[in-house]
């Protein structure tokens, strides 16, 4: 059984320079309030690995704005354009990842694969520096895993034991990162009694989460 | 009829029922809208939905179902929701028979740039290389020409989104089909001459014959 804790504690858990792994798609299924706990804290250096960086005032772009990030590995950071800027001002710096690509990299990280390969981006400049691998006389791409300190999830509901549900298009980068971070961290809108979530329903088992935060108000 | 409805109101006859289709943001996504009334289709939103429906009403919208664009949506009965993984294998595994993308250009391979301008435009690339690589068919909606400036060109000059020969370029002017031979002239707007169309294309065109004119209604 999982006690659940502030966002503030999570926010102590996570030291300057990590590498956090965060869920959600323009900041639809990220977990707010432990971005509002990372802004209040002033986290700095941290390296944020994301589908996108949302936009001004939503999800990750709270840590954009706070100057809490170093560094960004995302799909997409165009509907942000506090992010463009501090890429060109060089105060963060940003790796572009095809989003199939950036989930895979992730997966592979968390499931025990050495690294993924994939036509995306053959020919164009991400396959720049990077190996490629015939197989059955077709090329494929070879990408790297990539893990992370930290993996903050948002999650419909989850109950004590950490199993997780999601919502909708809630669901995008938070099922993978649960399997790629040494600490998981989890910020459901519910949390309801052990039994009350169908295992069917169970898209994050417990066993991958290490803390809930407590229920939102 | 302004040039995006033309464009959207033909790549619509590409459309055919039971398809999986991902329509991209902008342009694209007014193909929804001209869809023949007996073809059913359903729509894919790569942050994850499979039968994708249209804006709610106003009130009634839920936070966690949006489009990929960020737009609130609705998801239509029979509608599954998937995370990033299952959404980009769908892509890249070959199981998506369609999409739709806008182009900032073409070339006479068939290779398409849409995804950066150096210097300029940085945004990311987002899920554009992985739909292009992946896609059964990939259709590009796009105007003619950027302000007179040639978009359709012998080789693109931005960096390329993918090393694939997409399969149809779809513009108010005319349509046309990239093959290993070259890119051929398939149909042309009723009110626009062959010349008129060799005109605005900077690579050359193959014709089989007379010209067609495009299907609008």
């Amino acid at each position: 059984m999982k006690h659940a804790c502030k966002p503030e504690q999570a926010a102590e858990m996570i030291p300057d320079g990590s590498v956090v792994l965060i869920g959600g798609f323009m900041a639809v299924g990220t977990p707010e309030r432990i971005m509002d706990a990372l802004v209040a804290r002033g986290a700095r250096n941290l390296t944020v690995v994301a589908n996108d960086t949302a936009m001004p005032g939503k999800g990750i772009g709270k840590l954009i704005s706070a100057g809490a990030v170093s560094r960004v590995i995302a799909s997409h950071i165009g509907l942000n354009p506090e992010t463009q800027q501090k890429m060109i001002s060089g105060e963060i710096e940003v790796e572009l990842v095809p989003q199939g690509t950036l989930v895979e990299r992730i997966r592979a990280a968390g499931v025990g694969l050495g690294g993924v390969l994939t036509k995306t981006g053959l020919g164009t400049p991400v396959e720049d520096g990077k190996p490629t691998v015939e197989i059955n006389g077709e090329t494929f791409l070879l990408e790297t895993p990539i893990r992370g300190d930290f993996a903050l999830l948002a999650a419909r509901q989850a109950d004590y034991v950490g199993n997780l549900e999601y919502s909708l298009t809630a669901h995008n980068f938070n099922p993978i990162m649960a399997l790629a971070a040494e600490t998981v961290i989890a910020e459901p809108q519910l949390i309801v009694p052990v039994g009350v979530i169908s295992p069917d329903s169970v898209k994050t088992p417990g066993v991958l989460v290490d803390h809930l935060i407590e229920r939102a108000a | 009829m302004e040039a995006k409805e033309i464009i959207a109101r033909r790549v619509a006859h590409e459309v055919k029922t039971d398809m999986l289709v991902n329509l991209g943001i902008g342009l694209p996504s007014l193909v929804a809208n001209y869809l023949p009334k007996d073809v059913h289709v359903f729509f894919q939103a790569e942050n994850g939905v499979i039968g994708l429906g249209a804006r709610p009403p106003e009130g009634m919208e839920d936070p966690d179902l949006t489009d990929a664009g960020g737009g609130f949506v609705t998801a239509l009965p029979g509608a599954a929701s998937i995370d990033s993984a299952m959404s980009f294998g769908l892509i890249r595994g070959g199981h998506l028979d369609m999409t739709v993308l806008g182009g900032l250009q073409v070339d006479a391979r068939g290779y398409l740039a849409n995804w950066m301008i150096p210097g300029k435009m940085v945004p990311g690339m987002g899920g554009a290389m992985d739909l292009v690589a992946g896609a059964k068919k990939v259709v590009i909606a796009m105007v003619h020409t950027a302000k007179g400036a040639h978009k359709i060109l012998p080789e693109c000059t931005l960096p390329l989104t993918a090393q694939r020969r997409v399969s149809l370029i779809v513009t108010e002017m005319a349509v046309i089909e990239p093959t290993e031979a070259g890119l051929v002239l398939k149909e042309r707007h009723p009110d626009v001459s062959v010349d008129e169309v060799i005109a605005a294309t900077g690579a050359s065109l193959i014709m089989h014959g007379d010209v067609p004119p495009m299907q609008l209604t």
